[in-house]
């Protein structure tokens, strides 16, 4: 099935490109971690009617994604994908809000226009960091994050079971997706007369699994405890990341930038 | 090291459902030997693996290895002399990298990071694949998957190497590999098995399983040569000893 | 499903976050108290893998020609309890939400609270568990996967729409929003209840003992633990939201959650009035008064910097074409500099090869 190939593409596509040495890639997971979670917050704290105040942000994605040499259009691919919730709650604002709050060569615009166009750019720009994180750092260096954050070790060590073994089941999954519809063609999805043993002996499969997963661990001294290595240490770069990225996203915040250069331009303004 | 020696006595064990899978099995392993268990499948090798670094308990018999009775109490001392590789390496890899992976055990007994290290390196390089040691375990290839099972096992210093099925599904490259590593150690290994060419090859001694019971414990090639014995266990003679389909000579031995 | 970054507010995000890392860290407890954790973190960490790929598997629905996948919230906490269930839902939601950005980090406290809590918290100990009280049965499996289900998605997805309208950013009325997400949402809760009670049904006729392997832990769950879970919610709810209120003399209101994070305050006369007499129609907290609100946030909320500049200070063409101006150079900006370090980086690159 597309889906299930897709998806093990996609996975994997990000964990290769996170595993790229950059100077983006070396920095300290922790303080990428950190910068993510900032910028996201700035994003979305824009109010909705900030349109151009909001495009200074896009810097961050470009530097990132450029600096650490990853291939644009699949991420944009992928966010272009998780668009529809936001457009379907979005693309009710021109209906609702007519008030025109911006006039732009004597056309009118509505605050609903710019709202929604405030909303989708918040979308692009809050997923796009999203996957840079991952692409720039990788799933192990993520929870390494985490645990650094003081998240507890239980909770990090089955996020990562998961992780790990999502990449197993979904091919079990595709190759049992592949031998239904190999002798049902012209079915949409699974009949319902076999919902039930077809997931309930993969999951049948899996406890096993986990069972031999846990004899495994614990065969290698595991007592519920889960010993990290020892922590890559925050170096001065990692710092200065972390603070510049802030700075310059507190000062977009701040001042608009854009409407500031414009009003310079086109002599208006003031 | 002193010398390590497994011994079976009159061991039993019956699955909860009741089905009995180990029906009365002893026997003694000394130091140093290597010893490959056959038999068709459902015969109980795994169980029998299974019992002897005590994921499951016998419900009769007991395991000793050098003296120590296999208990729930004695477990971690066993398990660090006991090293076991599953059958399906991907059940055995649940790091996220394969470093990560061989070094889950010693972290585990507390090992400083530079001792852990250097026990992950050198499991690695045994194996032969420390260039693989940043990947995750999904994009290694099957025989990789395999050696870095091994090496997870190797990297807690085990006295006794217990391998299930290590040629599952390795192609003839990976399985030669497998096979040249498996030669050089130099551990006391317990190899269950459906591949009798490796028993053959890297053997000094058979046991081989039925329905719980050991049916035989000989050399390889007196085992293995057996017809009655093969048919009788569900097995069948080894390609190796089977006389050339081309021209019909005898393989020379 | 999966809320979005986009679609809140910060104060919102924040809050649910503060949540669900109460709810976590209770669940955590829970899990170590009843000294199964060793044997529980492989069990979660590969159902959570299962359930990712189950989703994957598209389900024909008879009689409608259209498909659906499990969800997978309920079949945890069946199959694992409430607490391993919730902590392994929240797993499936950071890697959904870091691989396919299926939901953002900020939204990820609403997430796990929508998707997880109420399947784990609500719909399995009040509906699910009461109808197994009397032990395993095909009927009393379909009927409860298929009510626990239905209700913990209604759950979440009004979850959905609350934490939408509180982060105001939807022009929709309240009203109209609840009519639009409810009934999607029945019709997806019946397909997951569907599928969850047909792998339940199954999986309890073949090994059963996977069903009840965990009826001693989930047995410990009773009203009085889930009314305590949610209390702990409320109470952790309850106090991020006072915090935020603590800054607005007006305290507890609607108002707050619009002044906290986002500036409409900052727009023209016309939008307050748009804004109220939506609030009228929709009825919802009435005494909402934006003029009000304007005032206190020019006394109190010096953090949120909003009162500094005026983004669109008033319908003036002037101002509108000096920030389309603006913001163009500043894309064009961001493109070059992209450019600029593609260009240094291929020149390093060739600089390397030679």
């Amino acid at each position: 099935m597309s889906n299930i190939t897709d998806s093990i593409y996609k996975m994997r596509f990000l964990d290769e490109t996170a595993d790229k040495r950059t100077p983006v890639h070396d920095l300290h997971p922790l303080s990428k971690l950190l910068v993510t979670i900032a910028y996201v917050t700035v994003v979305v704290s824009y109010g909705k009617y900030d349109v151009s105040k909001l495009l200074p942000l896009v810097f961050y994605p470009v530097v990132i994604l450029f600096s650490a040499e990853i291939p644009l259009l699949p991420l944009l691919k992928r966010t272009l994908a998780v668009m529809p919730l936001v457009i379907g709650i979005g693309v009710f604002n021109p209906v609702f809000d007519r008030e025109t709050i911006a006039v732009i060569f004597g056309l009118p615009i509505s605050g609903g226009w710019i709202s929604f166009i405030s909303l989708l750019l918040k979308c692009v720009l809050t997923v796009l960091s999203a996957l840079l994180l991952v692409a720039t750092t990788g799933m192990e260096r993520i929870s390494f994050a985490l645990r650094m954050l003081f998240v507890p070790r239980i909770f990090v060590m089955q996020l990562m079971l998961t992780y790990r073994f999502i990449s197993v089941l979904l091919e079990e999954a595709a190759n049992i997706w592949n031998s239904y519809t190999l002798r049902a063609p012209r079915q949409k999805g699974i009949s319902h007369q076999v919902w039930g043993p077809l997931l309930g002996q993969m999951l049948m499969r899996t406890y096993d699994r986990a069972q031999r997963v846990y004899q495994a661990m614990v065969l290698r001294g595991f007592n519920g405890e889960y010993n990290t290595g020892s922590a890559k240490q925050l170096l001065l770069k990692d710092f200065l990341y972390l603070a510049s990225w802030v700075a310059f996203f507190a000062a977009a915040r701040h001042y608009n930038i854009p409407l500031f250069i414009g009003s310079i331009l086109t002599g208006v303004g003031k | 090291m002193s010398h390590h020696i497994i011994d079976f006595n009159e061991l039993y064990y019956t699955y909860p459902d009741g089905k009995p899978a180990v029906n009365g099995v002893s026997c003694r392993i000394r130091h140093g030997e290597s010893v490959g268990i056959v038999g068709a499948n459902g015969a109980g090798k795994s169980t029998l693996l299974m019992l002897l670094v005590g994921i499951l308990l016998p419900t009769k018999g007991e395991i000793r290895v050098s003296e120590i009775p296999v208990t729930k109490k004695t477990l971690p001392v066993i398990r660090q002399r006991i090293g076991l590789a599953f059958q399906n390496p991907d059940d055995q890899l649940f790091m996220t990298t394969v470093y990560d992976d061989v070094a889950f055990g010693p972290r585990n007994y507390r090992l400083t990071e530079p001792e852990v290290e250097k026990r992950v390196m050198r499991a690695l390089e045994t194996v032969g694949i420390e260039h693989l040691k940043d990947r995750a375990p999904y994009k290694l290839s099957g025989g990789e998957k395999r050696a870095a099972a091994i090496a997870a096992v190797l990297s807690m210093d085990p006295d006794i190497l217990v391998i299930d099925e290590p040629t599952a599904a390795l192609d003839p490259k990976s399985r030669r590999r497998l096979l040249n590593l498996l030669k050089g150690f130099t551990h006391t290994k317990l190899i269950a098995t459906h591949d009798l060419d490796l028993v053959l090859e890297i053997c000094d001694r058979t046991i081989v399983i039925k329905e719980g019971r050991i049916a035989s414990d000989n050399s390889p090639l007196k085992t293995l040569a057996d017809a009655a014995l093969m048919e009788q266990c569900g097995l069948e003679i080894p390609l190796t000893l089977q006389n050339c389909p081309v021209c019909g000579s005898p393989p020379r031995r | 499903m999966h809320m979005a970054d986009a679609l809140i507010s910060p104060a919102v995000g924040g809050t649910m976050w503060a949540a669900t890392v109460g709810i976590t860290a209770y669940s955590i407890k829970k899990i170590q108290d009843d000294d199964l954790s060793d044997k529980m973190i492989p069990l979660m960490g590969v159902m959570g893998a299962f359930v990712f790929a189950a989703q994957m598997i598209n389900f024909s629905i008879p009689g409608t020609g259209s498909s659906g996948h499990l969800g997978g919230g309920l079949l945890l906490s069946a199959l694992l309890g409430p607490y391993a269930g919730f902590l392994t839902m929240a797993s499936i939601l950071l890697i959904q939400a870091l691989f396919f950005a299926d939901g953002g980090l900020l939204a990820y406290g609403c997430n796990v609270f929508n998707l997880g809590f109420y399947t784990c918290f609500i719909a399995y100990p009040l509906i699910y568990k009461r109808f197994m009280r009397k032990g395993y049965a095909p009927a009393r499996i379909f009927w409860a996967s298929l009510i626990a289900a239905i209700i913990g998605l209604q759950l979440g997805a009004f979850s959905v729409v609350l934490e939408t309208m509180f982060s105001g950013k939807t022009e929709l009325p309240f009203g109209t929003f609840v009519a639009l997400m409810q009934p999607i949402h029945l019709a997806i809760g019946i397909v997951e209840g569907l599928a969850t009670a047909a792998v339940v049904g199954f999986v309890w006729k073949a090994r059963p003992e996977i069903m009840e392997g965990h009826a001693q832990a989930a047995g410990a769950v009773s009203i009085k633990k889930v009314i305590t879970g949610l209390a702990v919610a409320a109470i952790i709810i309850g106090g991020v939201f006072s915090w935020f209120a603590s800054t607005h003399p007006d305290g507890l209101e609607w108002s707050m959650f619009k002044t906290a994070g986002t500036e409409e305050l900052e727009a023209p006369e016309g939008i307050y009035q748009t804004m109220s007499d939506i609030q009228g129609k929709t009825a919802f907290l009435p005494d909402y008064n934006f003029k009000a609100t304007e005032n206190n946030i020019e006394k109190t909320n010096a953090a949120e910097s909003e009162t500094e500049e005026a983004s669109w200070p008033a319908v003036s063409s002037g101002t509108s074409l000096a920030g389309l101006a603006g913001g163009i150079l500043t894309l064009a900006l961001a493109a070059a500099t992209g450019f600029f370090i593609n260009m240094l980086k291929k020149r390093k690159n060739a600089a390397g090869i030679a």
